[in-house]
């Protein structure tokens, strides 16, 4: 089976915010939490980058090692959801998450951080595919569909890639090879233990 | 008229380009611009500085991290360390307490009871010591929850129970922490009197506290034993509260390294504070004939207090707290 990655081209993000509104409008991220954000590196000075992140779906999740009560889990795909039923909002995956992913309806004051909601890889959650449920929970399912997470599929520069890792890495190694840069896979070493030779 | 056009859109594309060269120039001999060759690279700038930050354009300033691998080491902390700290200092203290009763038994009233009592500790100090115990064995149990739940419990309740459980327990933990403080900042300055190390200490501990053996070194209220339980309480107490809050209210003024730091005082911390509760548990009740009435009852006998805190009853008696001067004839066991 396919393992799911994401990989942000920093040399390509232009900071359109596209893959942040899709997210949000896609699933009904409701106000103040974000799946996916883009951060500006070096803002304003000579060779900024921006990068798309969210939650890279890593090998070995530390979120998932640190979760107090195993709610969260990693699919055949590599994808690393969660059950909300479980998720008893305890904000330790926070701490571990190497990319700041996970989210939290509440403020968060005397623990009431309310049940976390992260990036899916628009893959849902342990509900049924496509079920009322599982939209209302976790958002769209849209790799049940055979569709790609949306935040890729509508970059408009093709900069963030979504997709089977072997795939996805040689697109960026192509890339790098003919432009002759690039500013590396932005959190693979962290994520995935591994980096795109270039 | 159409040369005419074609000589004069000449002469202005020449004119143009002249333009262009001239501004440009300068700008070419000062450097080539290559707008990748200054670029940033996530390689370099996660070597330099271990967590990688930007600006973003939502509120949510914590989001403008964007990699901070310290959460693998913080998962490391977590699941191993901290998982070895505890298990130790808390099967540790355990062991020895056990294999202790084991060797020595319960210490005995060697003088017999007298039948007579004296007021240890008042109503007051009784409530707020039970307050403050109480909140202590739910702090202790739900906090161990959340460090050894999903090994020791989760398998044999199933997900959801456990899930339900830990939510209740975290619950527990957050608002009862606030009782917890009161009391140990109310215990500190309670106690705080009868509890500066002086002299008669270091003839107590040189005697090892007449634990091993049948002697008895002379001790004010408290001895140099419960000293350290008080300050290994209060420093404690206080340590947890202080990380206990900022886990409690996070990102007010703390940023994810702080947060991880909070979390990691807060857990060792808790461990071996869970450990030293247990030793003051087991002295308190199976440990010690006649202790636990005192905290319990609010007095203890006279006989008991002369075996083990010889110079606070002296003072109790010069006070005129006690109804009658002791029998005489009582074993004078402690010498």
């Amino acid at each position: 089976m396919a393992r799911m990655k994401f990989l942000c081209d920093a040399d390509r993000c232009i900071e359109c915010n596209a893959c942040v509104t899709a997210c949000k409008n896609e699933h009904e991220v409701p106000w103040g939490m974000n799946r996916r954000r883009v951060v500006t590196i070096n803002d304003g000075k000579p060779g900024e980058r921006s990068v798309s992140m969210a939650c890279m779906h890593c090998t070995d999740a530390p979120c998932q090692a640190v979760c107090p009560v195993n709610c969260l889990y990693t699919t055949a795909d590599g994808v690393v959801l969660h059950s909300k039923d479980l998720c008893i909002g305890c904000g330790y995956c926070f701490y571990a998450c190497p990319f700041g992913a996970p989210q939290y309806p509440k403020v968060g004051n005397f623990g009431s951080r309310g049940k976390m909601d992260k990036c899916t890889y628009c893959a849902g959650g342990p509900e049924p595919d496509g079920s009322k449920e599982e939209y209302e929970k976790y958002g769209a399912n849209r790799l049940a569909e055979g569709k790609l997470p949306l935040c890729a599929e509508m970059c408009s520069t093709k900069s963030l890639l979504a997709g089977d890792g072997d795939i996805i890495a040689q697109i960026y190694k192509d890339r790098v090879s003919k432009r002759g840069y690039g500013s590396g896979a932005w959190g693979w070493k962290t994520a995935y233990r591994e980096t795109i030779e270039s | 008229m159409t040369r005419a056009i074609a000589q004069i859109r000449f002469i202005a594309a020449t004119l143009a380009v002249a333009v262009m060269l001239m501004f440009a120039a300068p700008v070419g001999a000062q450097q080539p611009v290559n707008p990748t060759a200054s670029s940033v690279k996530e390689e370099q700038l996660l070597n330099e500085l271990k967590r990688i930050q930007g600006r973003g354009t939502i509120p949510d300033a914590k989001s403008y991290v964007i990699e901070q691998p310290e959460g693998r080491d913080w998962r490391h902390f977590h699941e191993v360390t901290l998982r070895w700290i505890g298990a130790i200092s808390i099967i540790g203290i355990l062991v020895v307490l056990v294999g202790f009763y084991l060797m020595r038994g319960m210490v005995r009233l060697e003088s017999g009871r007298s039948g007579r009592v004296v007021v240890r500790f008042n109503g007051f100090e009784r409530l707020l010591h039970w307050m403050t115990a109480s909140c202590f064995i739910v702090l202790a149990i739900s906090g161990l929850n959340v460090t050894f739940g999903k090994e020791l419990l989760l398998p044999y309740i199933g997900p959801e129970a456990f899930s339900t459980w830990s939510q209740w327990v975290k619950y527990a933990h957050n608002y009862l922490s606030f009782p917890f403080t009161i009391g140990v900042v109310i215990i500190f300055l309670m106690w705080l009197p009868g509890n500066f190390p002086n002299k008669v200490d270091v003839e107590w501990l040189k005697e090892g506290g007449g634990i091993v053996g049948h002697r008895h070194p002379p001790a004010y209220r408290f001895n140099a034993g419960q000293k350290m339980i008080y300050w290994l309480q209060i420093l404690a107490g206080g340590a947890l509260a202080v990380s206990g809050y900022l886990l409690m209210f996070p990102f007010y003024g703390t940023d994810i390294a702080d947060m991880q730091t909070a979390e990691m005082v807060h857990g060792v911390v808790a461990v071996l504070f869970v450990a030293i509760m247990i030793a003051h548990i087991y002295i308190g009740t199976i440990g010690m004939e006649g202790a636990f009435e005192g905290m319990w009852d609010g007095t203890v006998d006279v006989n008991w207090a002369r075996e083990h805190h010889s110079l606070w009853l002296e003072q109790e008696e010069r006070r005129g707290r006690l109804a009658a001067s002791p029998p005489q004839g009582a074993v004078q066991a402690a010498e």
